[in-house]
């Protein structure tokens, strides 16, 4: 193991440096310094030196299995998908330079949409750079000054700045909580634009939303729906498009947000409708208008992925299988878990505080298992947590082993008795 | 309702989310004063939206930092 890649991004904390525009993060630097300097190898400076499968990488020297990835589908070593990519690479050379408004629009670019078209059985697909700046455009763009913005309290990041961007009135609810969102509704301005916003998996604690209820709520308030389905996508619902589509209210949201960096296992990320003037978007998104459009080899990739998602039930039913081993596996062997049941692919285990969080998740990387840390303020109520997401690539030997490692972690760190 | 009786109602409101026990003026502020997390600024917010029946908006929150502010907030949308 090199001492480098510890110590690549530790902050140097400059002496008597005075007070300037950086003084802000000195207690992020402070909490840093402290967790490190007790020899915690850093959570958030590991590198993958190489990547052997969608579930094997070589991690800071030591051959791990992969569960803190969002490759739900395994398909970022999928042949097919490579061969697509190579391909258009050879095709249309490496990258666009250019917005998909002026020269950045290539044949892919319309095939991934249509492919997108066709997975969801709507009527238009728009496809941004990645799904962090969907989020960003759609919503800014949609609800402006004046309009109203009902979201739920534990939105991901890029809905909030999207709402930050746009301007409008912004009103967030307790998560899941219906009623809260009823009566929010219901006091808003007659007249005003309303949009909701909410996800199909929240993705922390992989719990999933009400949506039937909370979609019929929504329409029966006179708002539009757009939810976030970046974390069930190819997974969830018969066709893979989600939860809306597992619990039958696909037809009444208005707009799904979507990526193609968990299952499709790439980059990018996209919004489709069935909204009549959807297109006129096109036009005036502007972090889809002042950014350059995604390369010719990532789009092949995507629309090669999506088309074989399509066909993925067995796959689904592996990746379910494996969810609900993990998740007896873990709360046998003592851990807290961030659902009663299993909802997704994601299996968030409970750290008591950061510090013990984080030497659980360095005994795990040691016994050679990468899971994500999670740390406020990403997190819901303040937690830290260790978050599983598992693969459909992942074997039924490979999550036994999984257990066994998380149960030899969690007695070192003493976590479980 | 008049500012006193507002004020009289959001006092009973915050008394359980001043752990502390500060003595509250219209001075004492909700981050500073009250170290108010933003957990706390959610359950507080959404009872006294509950109990006037209005909406305080994050941007509406924005603006408000001490506990005068809030109260006047409050007064000026219940119209």
């Amino acid at each position: 193991m090199s001492e480098g890649i510890d110590e690549a991004d530790r902050p140097q904390v400059l002496e008597g440096a005075g007070t300037d525009l950086f003084s802000k993060f000195d207690p992020l630097i402070e909490l840093r310094r402290s967790l490190l300097a007790t020899g915690q190898e850093d959570p958030f400076s590991l590198v993958m030196e190489r990547v052997l499968s969608p579930t094997v990488a070589v991690c800071n020297g030591r051959e791990t299995i992969l569960l803190g990835t969002y490759n739900y589908m395994g398909m970022t070593f999928d042949p097919d998908v490579i061969e697509a990519g190579k391909q258009a690479l050879e095709d249309y050379g490496a990258g666009t330079t250019g917005s998909r408004v002026l020269n950045g629009t290539y044949a892919g670019h319309k095939a991934v949409e249509q492919a997108l078209i066709e997975f969801y059985a709507m009527d238009h697909a728009m496809v941004f750079s990645t799904g962090y700046q969907a989020n960003l455009g759609i919503i800014s763009t949609i609800a402006g000054k004046g309009d109203y913005i009902v979201l739920d309290i534990d939105s991901h990041a890029s809905i909030w700045d999207g709402c930050k961007l746009g301007d409008a009135e912004v009103v967030p609810f307790k998560h899941n909580d219906i009623e809260a969102m009823e009566k929010r509704l219901k006091r808003i301005p007659e007249g005003a634009g309303k949009l909701v916003i909410l996800e199909g998996v929240y993705s922390m604690l992989g719990d999933i939303a009400p949506l039937k209820e909370m979609v019929r709520v929504a329409k029966e308030n006179g708002a539009m729906v757009l939810v976030d389905e970046a974390h069930s996508m190819g997974f969830i619902g018969e066709n893979g498009r989600g939860v809306a589509e597992d619990q039958g209210c696909l037809d009444d949201v208005d707009f799904v947000i979507g990526t193609f960096s968990k299952s499709v296992g790439t980059v990018g990320g996209f919004c489709v409708s069935n909204h009549p003037k959807f297109e006129i978007l096109r036009l005036v998104c502007r972090p889809y208008v002042f950014t350059a459009s995604l390369p010719p080899s990532v789009v092949a990739t995507a629309a090669t992925s999506i088309r074989k998602l399509m066909h993925g039930s067995n796959k689904r039913a592996h990746l379910w299988d494996n969810s609900k081993v993990l998740h007896q596996g873990l709360r046998d062997a003592g851990f807290t878990l961030g659902t009663a049941e299993p909802q997704s692919a994601i299996i968030a285990v409970i750290m008591p505080d950061l510090e013990r969080g984080a030497a659980m998740w360095e005994a795990l990387l040691k016994e050679g298992l990468y899971v994500n840390l999670a740390r406020p303020p990403a997190t819901p109520a303040n937690m830290t947590l260790l978050r599983c997401s598992l693969c459909a690539e992942h074997t039924a030997e490979q999550v036994q082993t999984i257990i066994g490692m998380f149960g030899c972690a969690g007695a070192k760190v003493g976590i479980i008795g | 309702m008049n500012r006193e009786e507002t004020a009289a109602k959001i006092a009973v409101l915050i008394a359980p989310f001043n752990k502390k026990g500060v003595a509250i003026t219209d001075a004492t502020t909700f981050a500073g004063d009250l170290e108010f997390d933003s957990l706390t600024v959610m359950d507080f917010v959404a009872e006294i939206e509950d109990a006037f029946d209005i909406i305080i908006s994050m941007n509406a929150q924005a603006e408000i930092e001490t506990y005068g502010q809030l109260v006047d907030a409050v007064v000026k949308m219940q119209g």
